[in-house]
């Protein structure tokens, strides 16, 4: 850089005779209008944050209703000051449980296979590499539906129950699994796979003793970032037939249930919406808080784990 | 990082190495070394049982259509150094790497010819290449610890392979390699806290670690400064008594200073110059191919002249 700037100079005289000069006015001038525009660009993201904030915290008064009596207690009610978001969490805490029963082993296995034993020359391999990218863009309404008709009614006849659910939300951020793990897997040098077949491992152990371990922080990162996404998912439940959902907490996998993005759902759209805005402005906290706090887990499991080859 | 101090250490010690390839080792080669090592050299000549342990018919390597290593028939003494030299592109890695059959990793590789090891064929159709690599070790260009403890680096073959008493072998390899001393305070210590000449000692202690036959090391000291250099060379002098060791190098006073015998390789053009390939040039005790090569190919390249 500072070579460019000086070769004027550096023609008309030796260049270590020559004072280095101030950078010209409108470099500088440019570098700070790109500067702020990327800031500008940051801060897009951040304003709809604050305004969600702001709507759901000071318009709505959904922090004060965290502090009602039985908000985190309570049944969902017909009357607002007797209603909490109880089943609520426990139905997610349910969905999640599910999602990754579901998701851990399938994705982490499909991206074991392609990173480690798939043939790229083969027709078959491509293709399932191609379907599984384009799956992570399919809108989530659609794996509601493919949730109604093949896991609730269909083949598997499940009902509106926990595992059903579970399921179609799992199916839904699979892709994402399986993407972050293939990365976590390709992120492991060919050295480390080298130096253990040279000792006589074979694949087998390599994958189970050498890769996967090392990829494990890789993985769990996305496994969260993906369950983050599954719970806050609320278009594939409504399809799934919100009408139908408990006020109840779920008890198991096959029992009926409620989950917070539906019970907020529910919640704006009562007849009574001016009494139960504030308890689904209170719910929206609850949910962004449960979601901030996965990331926050995903990014130290991250940094902590973090392996410079 | 480490290439940087590598480099810097090599400047500065590079009379120390015996300088760079292209300085005239020609001279350097002919007896301006310290008798001490003339007399070790000229023993190494001496002290081997001549028994083959690797004997190649006809060798040749493929990557795809690519031919990359055309036809080499040698054979390899056990308890000794043997020393793949000759300029990039000739092979010698891709030659090493047949001897336990590490190009099997390589989807699209095969090879042609024999390489009979202990009166079978490794290539033959019954051998198993996961019981190849247990008998024939490997060390790397790059030192590739596992993102492990010094302890489960070493213990790791020994474990997979079910063998009995895990801590005293692994004790005894980090011994073997001369690392015991540096780490058996801190065993339960990532292995990527060591220095790099501390990092491919201790792959050498993985490999001795599951008692092989053979070690087979891919220039193994190019990603050193010479001082780890020296270390692992004197370690591969102390290791031939009980292995074998094939080591492929671009350090030519290197393959001088350890080797018995030295195999120098080239890069072969087609007409046209559309394909290359490794050709065997010469192969022989290393003191004559260093001092009174019968090709004059070998000549130009020991003597620096080309490559």
């Amino acid at each position: 850089m500072a070579d460019v700037s000086m070769a004027p100079q550096a023609s008309a005289a030796n260049p270590s005779d020559v004072a280095i000069q101030p950078p010209p006015r409108d470099r500088k001038l440019r570098e700070t209008i790109f500067r702020y525009g990327l800031l500008v660009a940051l801060s897009a993201g951040l304003v709809v944050l604050a305004v969600i904030l702001y709507d759901v915290i000071v318009r709505q008064d959904g922090f004060s209703t965290l502090f009602q009596t039985g908000f985190f207690s309570n049944n969902a009610s017909s009357v607002a000051r007797d209603s909490g978001i109880y089943p609520a969490l426990v139905g997610t805490l349910w969905l999640m449980l599910v999602c990754i029963l579901f998701i851990v082993p399938i994705g982490v296995a499909t991206a074991v296979y392609l990173e480690e034993y798939a043939d790229r020359t083969r027709w078959y391999n491509r293709f399932i590499e191609l379907n599984i990218q384009n799956l992570a863009g399919v809108p989530s309404i659609i794996y509601g539906i493919l949730g109604l008709a093949f896991l609730v009614r269909g083949p598997l006849s499940l009902g509106r129950v926990v595992l059903a659910v579970g399921l179609t939300l799992g199916l839904l951020v699979l892709p994402v699994v399986i993407i972050a793990g293939r990365e976590a897997l390709r992120a492991v040098p060919p050295s480390i796979r080298e130096g253990s077949m040279a000792l006589g491992a074979t694949q087998w152990q390599t994958i189970w003793k050498q890769v996967l371990p090392a990829a494990i922080p890789g993985i769990a990162t996305g496994t969260i970032l993906a369950l983050s996404r599954a719970i806050g998912e609320t278009a594939p439940l409504i399809l799934i037939g919100a009408a139908a959902f408990a006020t109840d907490p779920a008890t198991g996998f096959l029992s009926n249930f409620q989950a917070l993005p539906l019970q907020i759902f529910q919640w704006i759209s009562n007849a009574q919406k001016e009494q139960f805005a504030p308890l689904a402005a209170a719910a929206i906290i609850v949910l962004m808080a449960i979601l901030l706090a996965m990331n926050a887990v995903a990014i130290w499991l991250r940094n902590k784990y973090q392996q410079r080859w | 990082m480490l290439d940087e101090v590598a480099d810097k250490a090599t400047k500065a010690a590079g009379a120390a190495t015996g300088g760079r390839v292209g300085q005239r080792p020609g001279v350097d080669m002919s007896g301006v070394r310290d008798p001490g090592e003339q007399d070790r050299s000229s023993k190494k000549g001496r002290t081997v049982k001549t028994e083959n342990i690797f004997e190649l018919q006809d060798v040749s390597v493929f990557y795809g259509e690519q031919k990359a290593v055309d036809s080499v028939s040698m054979e390899i003494q056990r308890n000794q150094i043997t020393a793949l030299i000759g300029p990039s592109g000739c092979g010698k890695s891709t030659l090493i790497r047949c001897l336990n059959r590490m190009n099997d990793l390589i989807p699209t590789a095969r090879v042609d010819g024999k390489v009979i090891y202990h009166e079978q064929d490794l290539y033959g159709k019954e051998i198993d290449p996961v019981e190849v690599r247990k008998r024939i070790g490997m060390v790397f260009q790059k030192p590739n610890p596992f993102p492990k403890s010094i302890f489960d680096n070493v213990a790791f073959g020994p474990r997979i392979l079910g063998m009995d008493n895990v801590e005293d072998r692994v004790k005894h390899a980090l011994e073997r390699a001369a690392l015991w001393d540096e780490v058996k305070g801190r065993m339960d210590s990532n292995a990527y806290g060591m220095s790099g000449g501390q990092q491919q000692r201790l792959c050498i202690a993985r490999a001795i670690a599951v008692d092989p036959d053979v070690i087979l090391m891919d220039e193994p000291c190019s990603a050193l400064d010479p001082i780890s250099t020296g270390k692992i060379e004197d370690l591969m002098m102390q290791l031939k008594e009980d292995y074998s060791i094939v080591i492929v190098t671009h350090n030519m006073q290197q393959a001088a200073r350890v080797s018995d015998r030295t195999a120098f390789l080239i890069v072969e053009l087609s007409a046209g110059e559309k394909e290359r390939w490794g050709q065997l040039v010469e192969y022989d005790e290393t003191d004559k191919i260093f001092t009174n090569p019968s090709d004059k190919r070998t000549e130009d390249y020991v003597t620096g002249k080309v490559g």
